[in-house]
């Protein structure tokens, strides 16, 4: 397995990969998401896939904020995931690392995600990687009326 | 969430054995290093006993072994044995005030993000966090301090 660069003929396998894993499939957004974040690479905005015998197990998309909420620049994990049947071979591990590679290149020292606290999976995860809470706290609500 | 001392005595005993899966350990073992009673350790391990996470060893010195999966098991699995995580419950039935309301889903707030904290941890990763901590001479103690009725969770 090897973690490179997202390509345009990636897009089909993330978007199942994602529909998978989530139940939804959002053509749309991952063209969206390929064309901000896969076409140019930039020290801000990453977007990885791991790859082994032709077919994409995983992928994951980050980039590095700046002072955004008031924090200093930090990475950003927003998306990872992994092709269930792939699970437990150290393929989000394989990633996650890789990301954070590209967050050090970038000159930041630290990476930061969001993940709902139902999603025990993501967060057991996260939690083996050696994440802890952070300092900061999400806050929101309802816009109804 | 306070976790009351069984529950603390189970998760630091479990943390023991499944430091060292294939190695026996007493009761009064794990008693000693913590500095409470092995009566009241010995039945916390009987409880984790009956849950499947330890099997008791016959034979020479006895004791118990761990039986889990460090990568599968979470803080939560160890903490329900001993406690009661349903939701706060309010003590008489009459309707609650505003300020009850409001008090209790604050509360409720802070408790769902105690247990999705405690179900996200496996074994594995408090063992790796503890290694972490014996390393760092700061929270190393923390780890390693007797349990009492008193303890701050």
């Amino acid at each position: 397995m090897h973690v490179r660069a997202v390509q345009a003929a990636d897009i089909g396998q993330i978007i199942a990969i994602d529909a998978e894993v989530t139940g939804l499939e959002k053509t749309d957004y991952w063209y969206e998401v390929y064309r901000r974040y896969g076409t140019s690479q930039t020290r801000q905005r990453t977007f990885l896939v791991a790859e082994s015998q032709g077919t994409v197990q995983g992928f994951v998309i980050g980039d590095v904020r700046d002072w955004e909420f008031g924090s200093p620049p930090c990475g950003w994990v927003f998306g990872i995931s992994v092709r269930p049947g792939a699970r437990l071979g150290g393929v989000g591990t394989r990633l996650l690392e890789a990301v954070c590679e590209s967050f050090r290149h970038a000159g930041v020292t630290r990476v930061r995600t969001l993940v709902s606290r139902d999603n025990t999976l993501v967060l057991s995860f996260f939690r083996s990687q050696g994440m802890t809470a952070a300092s900061a706290i999400i806050l929101e609500k309802g816009l109804e009326r | 969430m306070k976790l009351q001392k069984s529950t603390l005595l189970a998760l630091y005993s479990v943390l023991e054995f499944a430091a060292d899966p294939d190695r026996q350990i007493t009761a009064a073992e794990i008693a000693g290093k913590y500095g409470v009673s092995t009566h009241h350790l010995s039945k916390v391990l009987r409880e984790l006993g009956r849950a499947g996470l330890l099997e008791s060893v016959r034979g020479v010195g006895g004791g118990y072994r761990f039986s889990g999966n460090t990568k599968r098991i979470t803080l939560m699995d160890v903490i329900e044995l001993f406690e009661d995580i349903s939701g706060r419950a309010m003590n008489d039935a009459r309707m609650p005030s505003g300020n009850e309301a409001a008090l209790a889903s604050v509360l409720g707030e802070i408790d769902e993000t105690a247990k999705a904290t405690f179900r996200s941890i496996t074994l594995d990763t408090m063992l790796m966090l503890a290694r972490r901590a014996a390393r760092s001479p700061v929270a190393a103690p923390a780890l390693r301090r007797p349990v009492d009725d008193n303890l701050p969770t």
